[in-house]
This record gives C-alpha cells, sequence and structure tokens, in this order.
C-alpha cells in the first residue's frame, strides 16, 4: 500500500468498485479480478456493456482474460518493465495530461543536483550502501528555494526506514523539507524536473525492450499504449486495477507505484472512472491494515513508535511524524486522541500520555523474521487468529517446523487446520512435538456482529443472524475474555511495569442478558470506540477534524471517526445505494469520501474538465465545493487561495492542491518520501529468475530487498539449470485462501477436488507429461506432487531470437485437513521480502518439474540445523545487496520455439499411429 | 398471455435467460443452487477437463457450469474461454412431461416444469426422454430429480438461488417474454460490436420439437459447442411411426399367424 500512499498520500484504493463503470478502459495487471473478486467485477460486465474495453495483462489466461476485450500476456514479475514502457511511450509522445500535471503532481518540481538515477549508476540509484544493503534517501529531495521564506526541516531526514529496515510509512512519511517551498519549472524544460528526470530513467523502456522482458508482442503493446492515451484526457478516464499479482514480489511496492505514477502523468485519478483500484483479497484485509494487524502500524496509519528511530517519548515520536505542512500537521491530534482511547483518564499530558505503556518496536518483526526466530527456539507462544501459516506460509514446511519449537499455541478457528494439526502431519512423530496446542472453536461471520472493510475503504456493519454452535465464540469473544482474566490476575500488582495492563480501556461488556451469557461483549461498543468521543461527556464524535491534542477527545483509529456519529446511528449499518457512488451505502474512511483526491476531478480554477467527467467542483456563488461525492478538499478553501511562504499546515497547500495528505499537496511522481528501494520504479529481475536482467546487467534483483540466507531456507541462482521454470502460485474462485474454510465444504470442494499444476502444451510434450498425470514439482526448499493440467491458456514466452522461459502454475489452495486434500504450492517458495512492507515473492520463483509423483520426504532442508550465524535474531533483517547477474553462457541455453516442439509432438504422434497401425 | 393455475395467476411464464458471454465461471450458481436445495456433492474427482469437475447436469446438479477452451496458438487474439452455466430448459413442450406415466412431472402455475417427488414412483421414463439429458434418477431418494426453477422461492416472491448468487448478471430471471426483449437488445448491442452471438432457445431450429424454451441462452458459438443439442428432438415425434410399425408389424405377423394355422389346420 504504501505505492500508493507514498504518491498519492493514502495506502487505499483512490475510487470504489461502482465507478468502474464510469471508466472508458480498464486495465487488469497483476490481478486475477473476475477469479478472486467476483462480486466486484460485476462493475466491469457494467462497463464493458457500456461499450468500455477492457484489458487483461497476466502470465495466464485466466477467467479474467476470458472476459477482457484484449489479453497480453507478460513473463511473472515484469510488470515495471511494462508500466515502465507505456510511461515511456506517454513521455516520449508527450501525450500526458499537461495542464494536471503541472498543477497536480510534482512533475515541474527540481530534484536535487546530488541525486543520481539508475541509469547512471548502472542499476542502483544514489545514496545505496552496499556494507548494509539500504539506500540513504537523502538525495532523493527537492531542490529548495532559498529565497522564499520558511524553515528547513527541523528533523533529520536521512534514512529512517532504511535503518530500521521496517515497513515504511503508509501514508505520508517524516518531515522531508520544513516549511520551505521546491523549485519548480512551470515550462518543465529544467533537466532536473522531476518529470525530466523521470523521462530520462525510462528512455530505455521502449516497446523492443518491453517484448524482450516481458515476452509481450511489440505489436500488441503499442496498440495498448495508443489505446491507454485515446481513453485518458479532459473527457476520458481509464481505471487500473491491481491485487496479490503485484503486491507479492520483491518490487510489490514499485509496481504499484508504476501504475500511480502512470495515471497521475494521464491525469486520471481523483476523477469518475479513473484511479488505481488496489483490490482487496478477503473480507476484511482493507480493515485488518486500517486496524491494525501490521507489527509497525496503530490503527489509522500512526506508526507505532521505534527505538530505532529514537521515538523513546512522545515528544520524539512526535517530532518524526508531525510534519509542519500538509495534513499530517494533525498528527498530534490523533495519536493524543488514540492514546485517551486505549489509556483513558491514565493517559495524561504529564506522562506523555501514557507513552510509556507502548511497547517499542526494536526492529523487523514482521511475519517472516517471527517465523524464523520461532524456529530458532526464540519464540515461547503463539495465537493464530484467523492465519494458518502451515499452508499461506512461504516455504511453508519451514513454517510448519516453527509451530514445533513452540511451548503453547491457541489457535482459534472453525475447522482444526493444518496449523492447528502440525503436529500430526505426514512423516511427523508427533511424540517429538513438545507444543501444547489449545484449539478454540470459532463463530462463523452468521454468528457474530461485526464490521467487514472492503475493497474500496467501505465499513460495512454485519448482523448476527445465529448463535454459534456448543463452545464456539467470535474471535473478539476470546480476546475480550483473555484480556478481562489477565486484568484479573494482575489485580493487585503494584509493579509499574503492570500499568498497562491495568489501565488499559476494557468496557465492551454487552447489554443484552443472552450475549454476556454466552461471554460475547458488544461489538458496537468497540466500534464506539473507534469512531471516537469526547472524553467529559461520552459524546460520538462526529467527525476526525474535531479531534484535539489536548485529551479532551478519544478516538481509537482516527480515519474511521464518523462512521458512528451518534448513539443508533451507526452509518456501518445503512444499505441505501443509488447505483453510483451511493453515499448512504454504509460509509467509506475517510469521511465517506468514496473517490479519493476528487478535487482533481476540476481543474485549477474549480472547473469540471468537462461536462462526462463531471464529480467535484468549486460553486462560486455557494462559496464553496461541491458535486456527487464528500469533496476531498477543505470545502470552503477557494481555487485562488495560495500558499505564504512559511505557511504551516494545510494552509501551506494551495487551492490547487488535491493530493492534501501530501507535504505539497500534489502527487508525488518522483517519490521523495516513504519507499526505501528508491524513487522511481525500476526494472528488477525478480529473487529467483531463469534470465539475467536485461536492462541492467549488473543489478539482478531489488537491491534493497529483504532475504534470508540460511540453510533452511536456499534460494536458487540466477539461471539454474536444475531449476529452469518459472512458478507462479495463486488462487482460484471456487476456495479461499488455504482452504481452511473452504475444503471443509462439500459444495465447494466438489468444485476443484485436488491441487493441480497448469502447464503449456508445449512443455508437457518437452517433458513427456499428459493431462491428469501426476506430477512433482520441485525447489531447493521442498517438492510437491499434483495432478497435471495441460492447457493451451499457459503459453511460454519469448524473450529472444531463441529463447523462451516456461511458466507453470499451483494454486495454493491445498492442505493436510479438510474433505479434500492434497500439497500445499507454499512448500516451494523462498522466504524473501518486498523491502517497504516485507511481504513475500509468491508470484514469481523457479522450480523443476517432473512427470510422476514425489518420495515420501517432500518437506525439503528444514531438519538441518542452523549454524548461530544464520540464525535470525529477530528484528536484524539481511539485505540483497548488489548481486551481479548470471554469466551469459549460464542461461543462454538454446530453447526449441513452441512451434518446433509442437511440430516434433505431432511427427512423434503420426509415427506412433504408423507403427500401431503397421 | 394470461394463465391460471392452482388459482394462482401469472402473466407470463417465468424463467431464466443466461448470457455466456457475461459468465465468469464463478459456479456461485451451481453452490446457490445445491445449497438451497440441499443436494449432496457429486464426489471429489480432479477431471482434468479445463476447471469443470462436475463434467455434466444431473439429479444433484441442478446448475452446472461448462467450461470451453479455444485456444489458438497461431492467432492468439483468436483465443476463447467460455463458460456457460447450464440448466433444465424448462420446455414448452417437454419430453419428461410427456413420458410421465404417473402425472409426477407436472407444469406449475409459472409455467415451469416440475417434478412433484412425492408423485414420483422413479420409473425413469423421463430419462431417456430429455433431449438435453437434463432429468435423472437419483438413487438414494428414488426419485427423479432436476431443477425446479426454485419453485418454492418463486411462491415466496423470490428469485431462484442462483440468479441471486450471479455475481454479473450472466443468469437472469423474470418473465420470459421481458427476458427475450433484454436478450434480443443485448444480442443487438453484441453484434454492433462485431461479435458473433445468438440465442438458443426462443425461435431457432432447437426450438422444433420442444418449443421455445422458459430456461433460454445467448451464445457466442454454435451450440453444439456448448453440448447444446442443435435439433433436439423429442422422442414423441418418433410416435405416430412407432405405432404405424407397431401396426405393421402387428398385421404382419396375425396374417402370417393366421396363414401358418391355416396351414397346420390344413394338415392335421
Amino acid at each position: 500500500m504504501p505505492g500508493l500512499g507514498t504518491l498519492y498520500g493514502r495506502g487505499g484504493a483512490t475510487t470504489f468498485l461502482m465507478d468502474l463503470e464510469h471508466a472508458d478502459l480498464i486495465i487488469i495487471q497483476g490481478s486475477n479480478f473476475a477469479e478472486n473478486h467476483p462480486v466486484g467485477f460485476r462493475f466491469v460486465t457494467k462497463a464493458k456493456e457500456r461499450g468500455a474495453k477492457v484489458i487483461h495483462v497476466d502470465p495466464r489466461f485466466t477467467r479474467t482474460s476470458a472476459l477482457a476485450d484484449q489479453y497480453l500476456p507478460i513473463r511473472s514479475g515484469t510488470d515495471i518493465a511494462f508500466t515502465g514502457g507505456i510511461i515511456n511511450y506517454v513521455l516520449e509522445n508527450k501525450a500526458y495530461f499537461e495542464e494536471y500535471v503541472l498543477h497536480y503532481t510534482n512533475a515541474s518540481y527540481i530534484i536535487d543536483e546530488k541525486f543520481v538515477d539508475t541509469e547512471d549508476l548502472d542499476g542502483i540509484f544514489s545514496g545505496f550502501n552496499p556494507d548494509k544493503g539500504t539506500y540513504d534517501p537523502a538525495t532523493w529531495k527537492y531542490e529548495l528555494d532559498e529565497s522564499a521564506g520558511g524553515e528547513a526541516s527541523q528533523a533529520d531526514g536521512s534514512a529512517d526506514d532504511a535503518k530500521g529496515g521496517g515497513t515504511s510509512p503508509t501514508t505520508g512519511g517524516h518531515p522531508a523539507h520544513g516549511t520551505k517551498r521546491p523549485k519548480k519549472d512551470p515550462t518543465l524544460q529544467h533537466p532536473r524536473c522531476a518529470i525530466n528526470v523521470m523521462r530520462k530513467h525510462f528512455a530505455r523502456y521502449t516497446p523492443d525492450v518491453v517484448e524482450r522482458i516481458c515476452g509481450t508482442p511489440k505489436e500488441q503493446f503499442i496498440d495498448l499504449c495508443k489505446l491507454v492515451v485515446a481513453n485518458s484526457g479532459r473527457s476520458k478516464t481509464m481505471t487500473y486495477c491491481y491485487a496479490m499479482g503485484w503486491a507479492q514480489h520483491t518490487v510489490g511496492v514499485q509496481n504499484i507505484r508504476a501504475a500511480a505514477t502512470l495515471q497521475a502523468l494521464l491525469g486520471n485519478t481523483g476523477r469518475p472512472g479513473g484511479g488505481v483500484m488496489a483490490l482487496r483479497g478477503h473480507a476484511s484485509i482493507q480493515g485488518s491494515t486500517d486496524i491494525a494487524t501490521l507489527f509497525d502500524l496503530f490503527p489509522g496509519y500512526i506508526k507505532s513508535p521505534s527505538l530505532e528511530r529514537g521515538e523513546d517519548s512522545f515528544e520524539n515520536w512526535k517530532k518524526n511524524w508531525a510534519k509542519p505542512t500538509g495534513w499530517w500537521s494533525n498528527w498530534p491530534k490523533y495519536a493524543v486522541s488514540q492514546m485517551k482511547a486505549w489509556f483513558g483518564d491514565a493517559a495524561t499530558a504529564e506522562n506523555g500520555w501514557a507513552f510509556d505503556y507502548l511497547p517499542l518496536n526494536t526492529g523487523d518483526h514482521s511475519h517472516m523474521p517471527l517465523f524464523f526466530t520461532m524456529k530458532d527456539g526464540g519464540v515461547e507462544g503463539l495465537i493464530l487468529w484467523g492465519q494458518n501459516p502451515a499452508v499461506g506460509g512461504q516455504n511453508a514446511a519451514l513454517q510448519r517446523a516453527a509451530l514445533g519449537k513452540l511451548k503453547w499455541m491457541i489457535c482459534q478457528d472453525l475447522f482444526e487446520t493444518e496449523s492447528a494439526a502440525f503436529w500430526k502431519r505426514e512423516g511427523v512423530d508427533p511424540a517429538t512435538i513438545p507444543t501444547e496446542i489449545f484449539f478454540m472453536p470459532a463463530a462463523g461471520v452468521a454468528e457474530k456482529p461485526g464490521s467487514f472493510t472492503n475493497t474500496m475503504r467501505l465499513v460495512q456493519w454485519h448482523e448476527k443472524a445465529v448463535d454459534p454452535p456448543d463452545d464456539a465464540r467470535s474471535d473478539l469473544s476470546l480476546a475480550w475474555n483473555l484480556g478481562k482474566r489477565v486484568k484479573e490476575l494482575y489485580k493487585d500488582s503494584t509493579r509499574k511495569i503492570d500499568r498497562p495492563v491495568l489501565d488499559i480501556t476494557w468496557d465492551y461488556e454487552s447489554d443484552d442478558p443472552h450475549e454476556r451469557a454466552l461471554g460475547e461483549p458488544d461489538a458496537e461498543k468497540v466500534l464506539r470506540e473507534i469512531n471516537g468521543y469526547v472524553v467529559a461527556t461520552g459524546e460520538h464524535m462526529k467527525t476526525f477534524a474535531d479531534l484535539k491534542d489536548d485529551g479532551t477527545t478519544a478516538a481509537g483509529a482516527w480515519i474511521y471517526t464518523g462512521c458512528f456519529p451518534a448513539p443508533g446511528q451507526n452509518h456501518t449499518r445503512r444499505r441505501t445505494g443509488d447505483g453510483w457512488v451511493s453515499l448512504e451505502w454504509a460509509w467509506a474512511w475517510p469521511a465517506n469520501r468514496r473517490n479519493l483526491y476528487n478535487r482533481a476531478s476540476a481543474d485549477p480554477d474549480g472547473k469540471p474538465w468537462s461536462e462526462e467527467k463531471k464529480y467535484i467542483w468549486w460553486d462560486e456563488e455557494a462559496k464553496k465545493w461541491t458535486g456527487y461525492d464528500v469533496p476531498d478538499f477543505p470545502v470552503v478553501k477557494p481555487p485562488s487561495f495560495r500558499a505564504q511562504p512559511g505557511a504551516k499546515g494545510m494552509d501551506a497547500h494551495d487551492g490547487t492542491a488535491p493530493f492534501l495528505m501530501q507535504e505539497y499537496g500534489v502527487a508525488e511522481i518522483f517519490g521523495v518520501q516513504g519507499t526505501v528501494d528508491g524513487p522511481l520504479p525500476t526494472h528488477y529481475e525478480p529473487r529467483e529468475s531463469p534470465v539475467p536482467n536485461a536492462l541492467y546487467p549488473h543489478q539482478q534483483y531489488n537491491p534493497v530487498l529483504k532475504e534470508w540466507r540460511r540453510r533452511d531456507n536456499p534460494y536458487h541462482a540466477i539461471g539454474d539449470p536444475n531449476y529452469p521454470y518459472v512458478l507462479s502460485t495463486y488462487r482460484l474462485t471456487e476456495h479461499h485462501l488455504t482452504g481452511a474454510m473452504t475444503r471443509w465444504n462439500s459444495w465447494l470442494a466438489e468444485l476443484q477436488p485436488e491441487a493441480f499444476c497448469e502447464m503449456s502444451p508445449e512443455l508437457a510434450v518437452e517433458l513427456g507429461i499428459r493431462n491428469g498425470d501426476w506430477v512433482t514439482v520441485s525447489t531447493a526448499r521442498g517438492e510437491v506432487e499434483a495432478k497435471a493440467m495441460v492447457t493451451g491458456r499457459i503459453a511460454p514466452f519469448k524473450i529472444g531470437p531463441k529463447q523462451w522461459v516456461h511458466q507453470i502454475g499451483l494454486p495454493i489452495h491445498f492442505g493436510y485437513q479438510g474433505l479434500v486434500t492434497g500439497d500445499s504450492a507454499n512448500v516451494l517458495p523462498p522466504m524473501v521480502a518486498d523491502p517497504n512492507v516485507s511481504i513475500h515473492e509468491a508470484k514469481v520463483f523457479t522450480c523443476n518439474v517432473r512427470l510422476g509423483r514425489r518420495g515420501a520426504s517432500h518437506e525439503g532442508p528444514t531438519w538441518l540445523p542452523v549454524p548461530p550465524e544464520e540464525q535470525t535474531p529477530l528484528g536484524t533483517p539481511k539485505r540483497g545487496g548488489r548481486v551481479e547477474s548470471g554469466s551469459a553462457e549460464q542461461v543462454d541455453h538454446e530453447i526449441a520455439s513452441p512451434s518446433e516442439i509442437m511440430a516434433g509432438a505431432r511427427r512423434r504422434h503420426d509415427l506412433d499411429h504408423q507403427e500401431s497401425e503397421g | 398471455m394470461e394463465r391460471v393455475a392452482d388459482g394462482v395467476v401469472t402473466e407470463s411464464a417465468m424463467g431464466f435467460f443466461t448470457d455466456v458471454t457475461l459468465c465468469i465461471g464463478c459456479k456461485a450458481c451451481e453452490v446457490a443452487c445445491k445449497q438451497w436445495n440441499q443436494l449432496p456433492s457429486d464426489g471429489y474427482a480432479l477431471t482434468g477437463n479445463s476447471y469443470d469437475n462436475t463434467s455434466r447436469l444431473s439429479s444433484t446438479t441442478w446448475r452446472h457450469v461448462a467450461f470451453v477452451e479455444q485456444m489458438d496458438r497461431e492467432v492468439p487474439a483468436a483465443s476463447r474461454w467460455m463458460m456457460m452455466s447450464d440448466v433444465c430448459k424448462h420446455c414448452t413442450n417437454a419430453g419428461c412431461l410427456e413420458a410421465c406415466p404417473t402425472g409426477a412431472i407436472v407444469r406449475n402455475e409459472f409455467d415451469d416444469v416440475y417434478v412433484q417427488p412425492d408423485v414420483c414412483n422413479g420409473c425413469g421414463y423421463c430419462v431417456p426422454s430429455c433431449p438435453f439429458g437434463v432429468v435423472a434418477v437419483q438413487p438414494k431418494s428414488g426419485v427423479a430429480q432436476k431443477c425446479t426453477l426454485c419453485y418454492d422461492r418463486q411462491k415466496d416472491g423470490m428469485e431462484p438461488a442462483c440468479a441471486k448468487s450471479c455475481p454479473t448478471d450472466s443468469i437472469l430471471f423474470g418473465r420470459v417474454d421481458e427476458l427475450r426483449v433484454k436478450a434480443e437488445a443485448r444480442v443487438a448491442n453484441l453484434r454492433a460490436q462485431g461479435k458473433e452471438v445468438r440465442l438458443y432457445g426462443v425461435d431457432g431450429e432447437e426450438t422444433r420439437d420442444v418449443g421455445p424454451l422458459n430456461a433460454f441462452f445467448l451464445i457466442p458459438d454454435r451450440p453444439e459447442v456448448f453440448n447444446l443439442p442443435p435439433k433436439p428432438v423429442l422422442p414423441s415425434r418418433f410416435q405416430p411411426a412407432a405405432y404405424t410399425a407397431g401396426l405393421l408389424a402387428a398385421a404382419a405377423l396375425t396374417a402370417l399367424g393366421a396363414r401358418v394355422f391355416r396351414r397346420a389346420g390344413g394338415a392335421a
């Protein structure tokens, strides 16, 4: 999500699903929209009915491709080359939306002369520290206008994130430039203005290079570029849709940035039928990042304090995050209100709002380092809620082994998942597992009330229909009762360290005697705390604009403030739609705005860009912004408003600055903050690839990716002949994630009953595999068996005159529990991560395939003892560093073209027939 | 037209319009159907035939999504992967209904073909009489089963479970006359975009015997591609010929018998 957050200001989809209907062109890339978001795809088919064109760019021909007007193949892991190619086309042909780009992006801002691009440093940006494998982004900034007033940044703008190795700020970042203004060149002539830096950066992303890297036919690519340009501008808009196919890469964040950059250049964001639609894969994945399952984020995208950033007191924390200009000048209001929500009267101005109650981050505590530490014996206990790492985790065998090092584990789920039953899996003697496991049956969705925040930031309440069976209870009930019992245990403690447990607000007792008898708390009371209230009166907060930094207000997550503005007025319950914006259907954060940055739907003077794309405009008579949505802009700030030098807060933004979360209110197509792997997206090969980086021969993969070189997590060399094929893992409509809910349901299990491996007829012929045969897919991490599904929907990629890359695919849904079982594809991928958000690279790694079933021991080298120097103490990620690409002969083995292979197969077939006939 | 059945007045037959060009093959219709009608699964085996693992309409699968892969390496742009949610056609002249000796299969007040499970004796005559291979006898219940067009839901004014669950409106439920208007408009729209599509079950050759279908389809290829018979034939079409043949055979046998007996009598 920093992909969107760093560019536009907020880490959420910029638009909403119903708005897809208003697009003239929809590009779906890095997403299997129809299969994984079938309900939302309704609006794509509606757009098609209205005459919009739908394009699908994907390594596989999927059910989404089936419904698209055009399908373009792309080799897995090369999306930046592809999108960068479109960016290059747009820049070279001056096809960008000039007025939009000039006023609403930082295209005209002049970049610091010390910044050096990858084109001049052979694949890395300036500021790279080869020892640490991190960047110091000090040079990724603007040249400041010294003649105008204002103060320079008081905080040290150096590489906080690179140093900490945590995720970058999802929205905003540390103060970069103080209140000084950057130098600009409105003529866009200056060689160092952002758009020219970008032009130079992407100059080599030509259609020929795109064809060579991505395997996308050049003509098809050029046609797409023309279509993109023809469907953007004053009266036309296009939407970009993406999902895990972009995120799950070591360049995941930059994949998304590339599309966000393109949409900013074309002037599509903040406008109807435009923007970037981030498709979330399951029910409340947006909600779980909003409120807040990530190790380094508090609710509302407030970064939790980090010792490595020196955030050891409220003041030091505030110094790093409260920005002088832009929306984040409000940071103290949100942080203080949050502390009041959590610790009530115990949070006072004198004690830094109970800052000392907070655990401080000491490093990277994301999923992968956590499981390595667990495997090395560094974690005692684990509570698993809604997660099944034994199937869903990368290098799943390692994660299963890690669970076996715990003393105890609580797992609350609907069924006994693979993670709950890891101790009795194939090849394991339960007597050797010391872990004590408490399995708590969970209530299903219809058995508990609560909210879901869906893909378009829409918070929707759901009611309880029936009581859960037997001892099953909601997740909330377990958390609440656990908290109550812990509080009870500590109630007589006088120790200072126990104060947080004693002082935390925990009053969610239900008023309904029936629910009380079940031990269920009142979920709506939790929502009330999230929404916020006036501390003195208990009155619900109506908008986050009313939150204060003096301790008089409390709010659990400022971005949700307003969803529950008064008792009995839970807006997330609303269900009145109008077929489009539907402001009366539930409630979307922030402030019920549906299309974010919608001030950009009007020109700098506040008039709609065109009648067709009218959305929000300045009403000169009423002196306010108005339109079909809630304006994402100070409602009474006129377009003519100009920021005075040295102005602070929102006054530092002009009336023409639609991206109000950003430092200067403009989209940052040159990323001056937030991403730790460069200010511009750059093509790198995946961590494991059969081919060298054609663009930067001396920089194979993301130089700052997170990796863990351990003997139980081995990586394949570039072009390793033992692992010549590319593998993508993915999901099917018929199952949900690890199958924890769906493989136990006979109606769903029959629809996709067995693990399969999709492969092209060309590869199948080469390997002597027939449709339905058992095949074994192997990596250095382990091997899995599946039935071959030989289909023309998979095709090899031609990436050179004589070079082809074969790709295969495995769904991730199977495991050893449930009505239908099968090997878990996630045994195969390595643990390696994007440096910004620690997301894994499941969408592309290398493997081998052979005919036949696997052996008995398939879980790879997890049993190998890991020497101390390879172990992973929590909080010290290792970095990729600079890695030379493989030598040419290593990877340039000639592979016959598909037509040659097929011709050979036909000849063999004919011969067989002649023999059998003869 | 207005029809009266069981005292309930409906102005038009109720049915399905299934648009193959909108189907994303999610199979929500299959699952919603099985859940509402409490039908068991058909077992867990991978067929290897694209993403189709339920294979056919059966006594326990009343909606079935067929997957048709037409991948073209020579002309990649011509590649297609089509999905079609198949269902009982609820024919105007239903073969199953004609064949049913017990009167278990009736035409209900919504003009849909309905098997009354408490009347059916499981003789199975309906099974070969359906030119679409829809109806089948379920071994456990011992009665013929097929799509009821959610008769119970319709009685409560609700649309059938499959149509309700279809995310892209590939399955539309409603008055057949209104659905036909929508379908014609859709055909015109797609043809204007240069796509070759046709309706199946409105007035084509396929309706010669079975008449217009209450569950009809928009298909982007020949019917055979979707396992739909181009000219479904009712067994009753052969009845006159069969009776004539039978009568002729009987007459011939009688004549033969008489002759044999006369001879035998003569000899005695």
